[in-house]
């Protein structure tokens, strides 16, 4: 039995002082439903992807289910840190496939601009293992820039080659009325911006932001009935990588994204080689670069070459981030992996603007992972 | 007493406490399971080999390979004071990795992967309280 996505609804990122989580959850969730064609009725559950400690408010879904007005529709949330959007969405689709639920709403949302940014490094570096790790002063960004080094050190990768990552990234939010960055930026910029974490500059780096996107999924008969354009969810991956960069197998990529991709894959039936259009996990310019190889869209190492040669922009050989990625687009994290849905499923359906529309595309996959690769999901979708 | 461990230490309580004591005295311990002998770096106290809680903690050796590092500029909460500072990986010789701060005999300049470096137990000595970590440096 298929899942199909039947409804998307996207809120604006950004610094949302205007709106408190559920106000986020809201915006997105009424733009879904209208999108469906459906009303509140009609929804069996929701499932909300969040993580919890940015939040004053405990226990969110609590909040969102009331405000919503679902009530007494069953809800839960799902945390796996920056995945925990993709989590939501695999658990309602397990609950469709298992039978259990017929349309489920599946809503990522998240307010990160209320504590401040040494508090969000010190939340996000304990994403790292704190036993043996986190009391180094270990930041986020302080691990991916160790990948990178590693990557540039076995791989000559350059630091220009994840300036231009972030270029490609912005060139494309520029075009996204829903991102936090609506500017285009030069490689030149980008390179002069003030270091993080060796190699990685400010520029090499996502911003924390508040918003929340939603999908109305539904099972086949429902969806076919529904929806006149529906996208299926044909391969659905999750893996796992150890949580400590100490019990690695290498530094140069994450092994919960290789085994992800393999299930969806095998799922879909499809090889990367069928996929035109992609969202990856872009928090870090080098993550990027690592995902084209982890996701088979070229060798590992060659991550560099790949984007130097702008085979990951439109008209390449796969379109990847052009929303504006998590670079541009900002990084609500409970949100991120439903934007990405969101996104690849209105690239499917032909609904993008024409600037940043992948002509034709009828395979789509994303790529969402929590932490620095403790957990990975990788979707592929398929239009009717 | 794992509390010592750490200018922050987040995880004060382990079943594998006594690591920190032991570094305190200058001693470097791995863990080794008493049934099947499989060893682990860092100390773990149930073996993810053969699942037995009967373990012991080893000493183990100071040399060590350096795997990658970078240079943290913007530090999170607690550590702003040492900014920019030099956080590592390095496999161990006998087996296992190792997260510490590349110390000060090693400049910034003569960094090489895969370079020889050796762990050494240290205490902060600024502070009231007793914090014990180590750093991997050039020489022992």
């Amino acid at each position: 039995m298929r899942v199909g996505i039947i409804g998307i609804g996207h809120g604006v990122f950004g610094r949302r002082s205007d709106a408190t989580v559920q106000e986020l959850a809201f915006e997105a969730f009424r733009a879904a439903i209208e999108d469906a064609g459906i009303e509140r009725k009609d929804i069996d559950c929701s499932v909300i992807g969040a993580v919890p400690e940015y939040h004053k408010q405990r226990s969110l879904a609590g909040v969102v289910q009331e405000y919503l007005g679902l009530v007494p529709k069953p809800t839960w949330l799902t945390e796996v840190a920056c995945a925990s959007g993709s989590a939501a969405i695999r658990t309602a689709w397990l609950s469709i496939r298992a039978g259990v639920h017929d349309i489920v709403a599946v809503i990522g949302c998240q307010k990160m601009t209320e504590i401040s940014t040494p508090e969000i490094l010190a939340l996000m570096g304990r994403v790292g293992e704190v036993q043996w790790e986190s009391v180094f002063g270990t930041t986020f960004p302080g691990y991916y820039a160790m990948f990178a080094m590693r990557h540039m050190h076995e791989f000559q990768t350059t630091p220009e080659h994840l300036a231009e990552v972030a270029v490609k990234n912005h060139f494309y939010g520029a075009r996204n009325p829903c991102a936090l960055f609506r500017k285009e930026i030069t490689r030149e910029r980008a390179l002069a911006s003030e270091e993080v974490a060796t190699p990685l500059r400010v520029f090499d780096c996502c911003a924390n932001a508040d918003g929340a996107a939603c999908l109305i999924l539904a099972r086949e008969e429902k969806a076919l009935e529904i929806s006149k354009k529906p996208v299926w969810l044909a391969g659905m991956g999750c893996a796992t990588a150890s949580m400590s960069v100490l019990r690695r197998p290498n530094l140069v990529g994450l092994p919960s994204a290789v085994e992800a991709a393999r299930q969806a894959y095998e799922m879909a039936g499809v090889g990367p080689g069928d996929i035109k259009v992609a969202e990856v996990h872009d928090c870090f310019t080098i993550a990027e670069l690592m995902a084209y190889e982890d996701l088979g869209f070229c060798k590992k190492g060659e991550g560099g070459r790949f984007i130097a040669e702008r085979r990951s922009y439109i008209g390449g050989s796969v379109a990847v981030n052009v929303d504006g990625g998590l670079k541009a687009k900002g990084h609500p994290i409970g949100a991120t992996g439903v934007s990405m849905t969101c996104e690849i499923a209105r690239q499917l359906r032909g609904e993008v603007p024409p600037d940043r529309l992948v002509p034709g595309a009828d395979i789509g996959l994303t790529h969402n992972v929590g932490g620095i690769g403790q957990y990975c999901f990788v979707q592929v979708l398929k239009r009717e | 007493m794992f509390k010592w461990f750490g200018k922050v230490n987040f995880s004060p309580y382990t079943r594998v406490a006594d690591f920190a004591r032991h570094l305190k005295e200058g001693r470097l311990m791995g863990s080794r399971c008493r049934k099947c002998g499989a060893r682990s770096f860092p100390p773990r106290a149930d073996c993810s080999e053969c699942l037995s809680a009967d373990f012991e903690l080893v000493e183990v050796g100071r040399k060590a390979k350096l795997l990658t590092y970078t240079r943290i500029v913007a530090a999170p909460t607690g550590f702003e004071a040492l900014s920019p500072y030099i956080v590592a990986v390095a496999d161990l010789e006998e087996g296992g990795r190792i997260l510490a701060w590349l110390g000060e005999t090693v400049k910034e300049k003569d960094i090489r992967f895969g370079m020889e470096l050796h762990v050494v137990p240290r205490i902060f000595t600024e502070l009231e309280e007793i914090k014990v970590y180590y750093t991997l440096e050039k020489e022992s």
